[in-house]
């Protein structure tokens, strides 16, 4: 078998809708054959690879709204679909309110990958290693999605359902994803293991995001996402819990830990194995905790 | 499979262009416009070979479509030289000996030029993160980020 190192794209055919109305109904008159797509980023890599083989290739970037990057005091942040990583990155107000987001963003890839990648389509993708995800499942974001019945909104919390799969149905285009105001005197901490520094998928990633809230035991929330280790992007309820209850010290961050690597089932994979991440998921977890208490005691 | 008529400028040049749905803007430029400076590595985004400037900004062309630049201002390595004088990044590069086999140097070059525009004093932590998508496998970097910059330098010293 010849192995082709340089393959070029399969064949398709190139649609560039006018409207969110007509690329819907593209995508709706052809479920098998036609998909959105915005950076392309994951979307070109599997077709070369062969998993992905679509007749037609509907871009989706230059529709009403998927460019705008929007911050309002009251309703939040609103990342147009079309909006790139290293946009959400610079973006002063992502900084300032959201700097868990741009964290995340900041471990995709290289620069020039994120001048294409975008957060909305690392979310639609659905990759359980996808960087960005943990921050948007912590931040509480929620889709915009544009179907042929028209706009509505689904919780990223209940979007996943297993690796690259998700609750879109044909025609069903993602126009942005927004996130409310985050809790006051929040704080958070992304924590990725790659075979490098930068630049590598992860082999886990952590997710935390810490708020005081005074309607708790501990006095604390923290919110806790898993990646790479399991069918879809995981968050450790039980270990939230604990942290919930119970008073926040370095003993019941050790036993969160510990509940968040029971909650993970990762696989063997050819970049790592299942009982070395799950010893990560330990152990990186613990780390992003403190450094997130650390923070919230500032 | 569908064909496409596009405008975009090239190095400052504009050039119109039939190609198919499935040609990248790296087989565009390297095989319909001959600028055989950008280099096809990995095909996957991953090794920066491909790295041109689209709109300013630095991309992977091997995952770019052609069609989708459409309009678009592209500069390629062929591209980064003035008339009389080489750019800064290019000049620190053969003066830090940054250059081995060259095949990763087109995209050192763009992904270089692309960091001094947005941030013309770069430090070598920043310079390193910049190039995090330019695989090198012959330098080890260290003479690359050198000549970085040293090109920092001789951009303040131009200006």
């Amino acid at each position: 078998m010849t192995t082709h190192t340089h393959p070029t794209l399969p064949e398709f055919d190139y649609i560039q809708p006018k409207t969110l109305a007509e690329a819907s109904q593209f995508l709706a008159q052809h479920p098998d054959e036609a998909r959105p797509f915005l950076g392309g980023t994951d979307v070109f890599v599997r077709m070369r690879d062969g998993f992905l083989t679509p007749k037609f290739l509907v871009d989706v970037k230059n529709l009403d709204g998927t460019n705008d990057l929007r911050f309002d005091p009251q309703a939040g942040l609103t990342l147009g679909a079309a909006v790139n990583m290293n946009r959400v990155i610079a973006s002063p107000d992502v900084q300032e309110h959201y700097p868990l987001l741009a964290e995340a963003c900041r471990l995709v890839a290289s620069y020039q990958l994120r001048t294409r990648a975008t957060v909305v389509g690392n979310i639609c993708n659905a990759s359980p290693a996808g960087d960005t995800i943990g921050a948007c499942l912590a931040l509480d974001g929620v889709l915009h999605v544009h179907g042929t019945g028209g706009l509505r909104r689904e919780p990223l919390a209940t979007f996943f359902l297993g690796p690259g799969k998700t609750t879109l149905k044909p025609g069903d285009i993602v126009t942005a994803v927004s996130f409310p105001v985050p809790p006051k005197g929040c704080a958070g901490a992304y924590l990725k293991l790659g075979r490098n520094k930068l630049s590598d998928l992860s082999l886990v990633g952590v997710t935390v995001l810490g708020s005081p809230d005074p309607g708790l035991p501990s006095r604390f929330r923290f919110r806790i996402v898993l990646a790479s280790v399991a069918p879809v992007p995981l968050v450790a309820a039980q270990a939230e819990a604990v942290l919930a209850e119970r008073a926040v010290a370095p003993e019941s961050i050790r036993q969160a830990a510990q509940l968040a690597s029971e909650a993970s089932t990762p696989i063997d994979d050819v970049r790592a194995s299942a009982r070395y991440r799950k010893l990560m998921v330990r152990n990186l977890t613990e780390m992003a905790l403190t450094e997130v208490w650390k923070k919230l005691q500032k | 499979m569908a064909f496409h008529e596009i405008k975009l400028t090239v190095n400052g040049g504009l050039e119109q262009v039939r190609i198919p749905s499935n040609m990248t803007l790296l087989r565009m430029l390297r095989e319909s416009l001959a600028l055989t400076g950008t280099k096809n590595g990995c095909s996957a985004g991953e090794c920066g070979a491909c790295t041109v400037l689209l709109n300013g900004e630095p991309v992977n062309s091997c995952m770019v479509l052609a069609v989708e630049c459409d309009g678009a201002e592209v500069v390629t390595v062929e591209g980064l030289a003035g008339d009389q004088q080489l750019d800064p990044v290019q000049e620190a590069i053969i003066h830090s000996g940054g250059v081995q086999c060259g095949f990763c140097t087109p995209g050192v070059l763009i992904s270089s030029r692309a960091l001094l525009d947005r941030n013309p004093d770069p430090s070598e932590e920043e310079i390193s993160e910049a190039l995090v998508g330019n695989l090198c496998r012959c330098t080890g970097y260290i003479r690359i980020i050198e000549g970085v910059k040293e090109a920092a330098r001789i951009q303040t010293a131009r200006s």
